[in-house]
């Protein structure tokens, strides 16, 4: 219950604040956004697309972990909270998918450019899809859960590639790329305290979400597992 | 059983009936008159053939690779190889069959998209040949490891591409950017960087493989 009205608090204070918040050029009272150059009000959208980015990632990061819990014990209860992980995945890599294009049209002029972080979100998003659909083929619960967690597994070794590697041989857009002087981590040193605890509270916020929705979302297909097992 | 009589056994029984050979050589053709009917008689660029000269490999590779472990099943013959062999022994020779079919399948596809596309023209052999090889490998254990989730899964033939190409990605991608590296003249030192991260691929691709393998095989 406590986590629960922490959540409300912070996700109502970071939503009002992260829209309301005036971005001025001389931030002094305690709740101006500095103006980053470049960016102007398009800022603000970082206060959900980088959270929505990192609940992808750490969705797939439990997702395999469950997946090498359930390789060594064969309970199917870690099939279930892996596929629960995979399902809330899949939802926010879409929304940072869209979120990221949406801030690339005002920001680089184009929804989509290939940039090598769009390249490797495109590519997390085909892993999802591949997943469901090789969740979907397989009949048997057991070999599904085997095989499903065999390949995110494989698909989980690549990420690497694709978050460290490409960014830093492909020319890009986005901040964090081989050929990036000035603009930088936005994160690191254009925000000012006000914004970055905005930033930081919105991670924390969306994090707490993701664990509530993932909390729920097992439980519920246990219990769906057990009625079923009931029926028949 | 050792991996090399694995490799033997089905050296031998893809000569009796040549499914695998004739279907890769038939998408090899296919693939390639598509891409040539399609360009017309545009002139394309040299980066442009470079790549597709990637993605003509990917999709013939798709069309052929996973027979060695749905052959398998298909004879219902796994169950006599789960006991003959141990499961590292069995991943070794699919996967060097695997290798020896995609190599040849590469060597074909190299010269013959060179006769028929002018513009592909490699000025920096050398680094061409290191990333053929590193590629063919890649390709060769990525494919092999997915057929076997995919004999599994029920043979479903048209997952194969489905599962085989995010894992893929990264090593095209990087393949792609060689090429046209290559293409450029650029030198082989200059080019390390691109040549380790394709090696690193290659290697961790081949270490998860032996240690999921077992997973998947032991139903």
């Amino acid at each position: 219950m406590i986590w629960k009205i922490i959540l409300f608090l912070l996700m109502s204070y970071v939503i009002i604040a992260g829209i309301s918040f005036p971005i001025v050029e001389k931030p002094e009272a305690w709740y101006h956004f500095p103006l980053i150059p470049g960016l102007g009000e398009n800022a603000k959208i970082i206060f959900f697309h980088v959270p929505t980015a990192w609940i992808t990632v750490l969705a797939f990061l439990m997702s395999t972990i469950f997946s090498i819990k359930y390789l060594r014990k064969k309970d199917l209860d870690d099939d279930g909270k892996s596929q629960t992980a995979l399902e809330l995945g899949m939802v926010f890599c879409i929304l940072a998918t869209v979120t990221g294009a949406v801030w690339a049209k005002f920001t680089w002029g184009e929804y989509w450019s290939w940039d090598p972080r769009q390249t490797s979100i495109f590519a997390l998003l085909l892993i999802y899809g591949a997943l469901f659909a090789l969740r979907s083929a397989v009949e048997n619960e057991e070999k599904r859960a085997t095989l499903s967690a065999v390949y995110s597994i494989i698909a989980f070794v690549t990420v690497p590639f694709f978050v460290f590697i490409m960014p830093r041989i492909m020319k890009g857009l986005h901040p964090g790329s081989a050929d990036d002087t000035n603009v930088g981590p936005v994160v690191n040193f254009k925000m000012n305290s006000n914004m970055y605890l905005v930033f930081v509270l919105s991670v924390v916020a969306f994090t707490i979400l993701y664990f509530w929705m993932w909390r729920v979302g097992s439980r519920s297909l246990n219990i769906k597992e057990k009625l079923l097992k009931n029926y028949r | 059983m050792k991996a090399y009589h694995l490799f033997r056994k089905d050296l031998f029984s893809e000569i009796r009936n040549r499914y695998a050979i004739n279907s890769l050589a038939m998408f090899i053709i296919v693939t390639i008159s598509v891409i040539l009917f399609s360009v017309g008689e545009e002139t394309i660029s040299d980066y442009l053939s470079g790549g597709l000269y990637w993605v003509v490999v990917f999709f013939t590779g798709m069309s052929g690779l996973a027979r060695v472990f749905v052959s398998e099943e298909e004879r219902g013959t796994t169950l006599t190889l789960q006991l003959i062999a141990r499961p590292e022994t069995v991943l070794s020779g699919k996967l060097i069959f695997n290798l020896v079919l995609t190599l040849a399948m590469n060597i074909v596809i190299t010269f013959l998209y060179s006769a028929l596309f002018p513009a592909f023209v490699i000025k920096s052999l050398m680094l061409f040949f290191i990333t053929f090889i590193l590629g063919t490998l890649g390709i060769a254990i990525s494919s092999t490891i997915i057929a076997a989730i995919i004999s599994k899964a029920g043979s479903k033939g048209t997952l194969y591409p489905v599962l085989s190409f995010p894992i893929l990605l990264p090593l095209i991608l990087i393949l792609i950017n060689l090429t046209k590296i290559s293409m450029d003249g650029t030198s082989f030192g200059e080019a390390i960087m691109d040549v380790l991260f394709l090696a690193s691929y290659d290697v961790v691709m081949l270490s998860v493989s032996y240690l999921l393998f077992d997973f998947i095989w032991k139903d």
